[in-house]
């Protein structure tokens, strides 16, 4: 019995040199602070084993459910959350194994050194030879460079053939005597509004898609009106028309601010939802807050024998968002 | 067949050294060197779910009827682009949980290259000779946003043609460019021609992410020439780096990171509702919604646009600079140009430095350098919450006015207070680490003095 342990004893002595043997480091790896860092250990133990066993049972269970799922149309909450579930257990399979089951070390490696002034020169050398005996160079460089750029811009330029020109971004099907009609195709009349109320027309028979084409018409109070003086005869019975379009940034101008208390909520105004571009509908739908930078263009109305509305004459001035050849409106 | 699969590969491709190589390659552990892995499992997360998802999708804006289970929009004349999505969500197997999955990892993967940025620039890892792996880094940030706008600018709906008037107006807002360059992109004018659609498919599901593989391949490739670099520590220095090595544990945790971010997005997708196309209806340009948000990461755009004064530069008869150039070009062309030109406003500036680094700064070891990026940090935040501005007036009745004013001054403030604060702060850290116990509230104990050799001092 003691021999067995004597035995026991030795062969412990002896694995505990090779272990230490193994993490002792040699002299020359010592760094200058005298600290290496380097060991490795084996960490795996029954335990580990078995928990890296059921993780990764799980996650097949649950892709194989996942894929009976898919098969028979499940709800996606299900779908979603069985195969989370799976992937999940297939991640802490391996994070299980990446941190108690295989090996743990920490390494040392030389950082290869960047650059090498001797293999630079002989590379440099080769690329020289490469143009021994020419005797032109500054000439056919020159012709080189010419080659070149041709070849640049003829791969270029095809870009040009994608669209059209700018000639037509803020073109507006509105003419003088073009009807509105609303969103179903209706003619809008003047009897539709009352104050306080808003819709949005369309030029009979064009594009309603085109940006120049959606206009919002609401009815004020004639004497509350403050149109410049070019305008008195625009808005009969105090309806209004402005070009829907957010002279900012193209998007619809789809709030009306109404108040009923002016004394705390400031004049009636169309609101734009992207940047709140805030627009006076009194006067001219000029811009009183937000980042516009011009006032929605104005539709001349006139109501016509039979009470319907239609325009009289094209939008003041350009649609939608401001480029190069907007000019101030 | 040979049994033997390394010796198989070894004896065509000469592969059994390199691989060595590769197994033995070592990667230094800290928590933050996982932000890059998460955005590259993110991406992988992305063609995965993308994959499926151009099985089904239409990018075509001709005309249907919808019919299908839900019932508001059942009969609905709407785009093949809308409706192909609406089937997606509706009717495809596992269809809307693969869409969700997809948005939500969008929203992840641009999170995590945020994250991997910052820690990469208050480090100092941008500098040589890493100066390449930084700048194809922040090309992908580049185009990473880019492409999450062109994909939910896709789906036709009303929140997709929100965005891209917006982003049409921009394009037009260049001076002199911007109109023939807007009527190029868009095919004609707003809302664009028949072509524009499929332009815009092609960008988000072939250009864009062709581009982007082939930059994440540069970066890691770039990465393995230097070897990763690495935060001070006992026996770490300039010629070594220290951490595990590929095989086997590093690639088993990291395999289980690239699941982790996996589940976490499958999860989010199968049980947390994103971008229900349903609600908002198709979009037409005369249709606007109050509310509408754009993904996070173009948080700061809208809110730059929403900042600026309603300034615009007319003379001879243009437009010279119309407005959304400002908050839409001028901002984020300011914050990309700096971020682009980093290692070279770092060499000039802060460093005055040409020799390589592969041991990382921590933030207090250059304040100033510090205190420039929380400037600019704290100001691209600022502008960020901004743009929720009206979510805010709505949940605190903080008039949407009140904080308009506020933001405006703030925008100039702020950034010069986070620099004056922040570089203090790394000083006084400084200070702390060359006295550590100046700020250490103790008793000072001295130490026994050696008595035994004083006596035997005394007997000799």
């Amino acid at each position: 019995m003691s021999a067995l342990l004597w035995r026991l004893l030795g062969l412990f002595g002896i694995v505990r040199g090779v272990v230490r043997a193994m993490h002792e480091p040699a002299a020359d790896e010592v760094d200058d602070d005298g600290i290496d860092p380097r060991r490795r250990e084996l960490p795996s133990s029954r335990g580990a084993e078995r928990a890296l066993t059921g993780l990764l049972a799980l996650a097949g269970l649950g892709f194989a459910a996942f894929s009976v799922l898919i098969a028979s149309d499940a709800d996606p909450r299900l779908l979603g959350g069985v195969l989370g579930a799976a992937l999940a257990a297939l991640s802490a399979a391996l994070i299980v194994a990446g941190l108690r089951i295989v090996p743990q070390e920490v390494a040392v490696e030389d950082r290869p050194a960047l650059g090498d002034a001797d293999a630079r020169e002989e590379a440099v050398d080769e690329l020289r030879r490469g143009t021994e005996g020419v005797s032109r160079r500054g000439l056919i460089a020159g012709a080189a460079g010419l080659a070149g750029s041709g070849l640049a811009a003829a791969a270029v330029l095809p870009i040009t053939a994608l669209g059209p020109g700018p000639r037509a971004l803020d073109d507006s099907p509105w003419r003088a005597g073009v009807a509105l009609v609303d969103e179903d195709g209706d003619p809008v009349t003047a009897d539709a509004l009352e104050i306080g109320s808003f819709l949005t027309a369309f030029p009979k028979g064009a594009d309603r898609r085109e940006l120049g084409s959606p206009v919002v018409v609401l009815r004020v109070d004639p004497r509350t009106l403050r149109l410049p003086a070019g305008r008195r005869t625009w808005a009969p019975e105090g309806i209004l028309a402005y070009s829907k379009i957010c002279t900012h940034a193209g998007c619809a101008v789809s709030l009306f601010r109404h108040p009923l208390d002016e004394d705390t909520s400031g004049p009636p105004a169309l609101v734009c939802p992207c940047h709140y571009s805030t627009f006076d509908v009194r006067r001219a739908a000029q811009v009183t807050l937000g980042p516009a930078g011009r006032a929605l263009p104005q539709l001349p109305l006139r109501i016509q024998a039979d009470r319907r509305l239609a325009a009289g004459g094209p939008l003041s001035g350009s649609v939608g968002p401001a480029w190069w050849g907007t000019e101030r409106s | 067949v040979s049994p033997d699969p390394v010796r198989f590969v070894d004896e065509r491709l000469n592969a059994a050294r390199p691989l060595r190589k590769a197994l033995r390659y070592v990667f230094p552990e800290h928590w933050s060197f996982l932000l890059g892995e998460m955005a590259l499992y993110a991406f992988v997360v992305l063609i995965a779910t993308g994959v499926f998802l151009a099985l089904f999708f239409d990018p075509s804006t001709s005309q249907m009827t919808w019919h299908g289970p839900y019932a508001p929009l059942d009969g609905a004349i709407v785009s093949r682009a809308y409706g192909s999505a609406l089937d997606l969500s509706y009717t495809v197997p596992g269809g809307l949980l693969m869409r969700q999955t997809h948005h939500w990892a969008a929203l992840l993967f641009v999170v995590a290259i945020t994250l991997h940025l910052l820690r990469v620039v208050f480090t100092g890892a941008f500098r040589k000779p890493r100066e390449l792996t930084y700048l194809v880094g922040a090309t992908l940030l580049t185009l990473a946003v880019v492409e999450g706008y062109a994909g939910y600018s896709l789906l036709d709906d009303l929140l997709s043609g929100m965005g891209l008037a917006i982003g049409y107006s921009t394009a037009l807002s260049l001076p002199l460019v911007g109109g023939a360059l807007g009527a190029l992109l868009w095919d004609g004018p707003f809302p664009g021609g028949p072509a524009f659609e499929s332009r815009l498919f092609i960008a988000h599901v072939f250009i864009l992410p062709g581009a982007m593989a082939a930059l994440i391949g540069a970066h890691l490739w770039l990465v393995v020439c230097a070897r990763h670099a690495q935060f001070r520590g006992p026996g770490r220095r300039e010629d070594n780096v220290v951490g595990a090595p590929l095989w086997p544990a590093y690639m088993l945790r990291s395999l289980g990171w690239l699941f982790a971010v996996a589940a976490m997005l499958v999860l989010l997708g199968g049980l947390v509702q994103i971008n229900p196309i349903w609600q908002w209806g198709p979009y037409e340009p005369w249709v606007g919604e109050n509310g509408a948000q754009p993904d996070w990461y173009l948080g700061w755009l809208i809110g730059a646009l929403r900042l600026m004064p309603n300034w615009e530069l007319r003379a001879f008869g243009h437009t010279l600079i119309p407005n959304p150039f400002f908050g839409g070009v001028l901002f984020p062309g300011l914050v990309f140009g700096f971020l682009f030109g980093l290692p070279a406003i770092d060499r000039v500036l802060f460093t005055r430095d040409r020799a390589p680094h592969h041991l990382l700064d921590r933030a207090r070891d250059n304040p100033r350098r510090t205190g420039v990026l929380a400037a600019m940090l704290v100001w691209v935040v600022l502008v960020f919450f901004f743009g929720s501005a009206d979510r805010v007036f709505l949940s605190l009745s903080i008039p949407y006015e009140l904080q308009l004013w506020l933001a405006r001054a703030l925008a100039f403030v702020a950034p010069a207070l986070a620099y004056v604060l922040t570089r203090r702060w790394c000083l006084a850290l400084r200070r702390r680490d060359v006295h550590p116990l100046r700020a250490v509230d103790a008793q000072l104990v001295h130490p026994p003095r050696p008595i035994a050799r004083e006596d035997h001092a005394g007997e000799a």
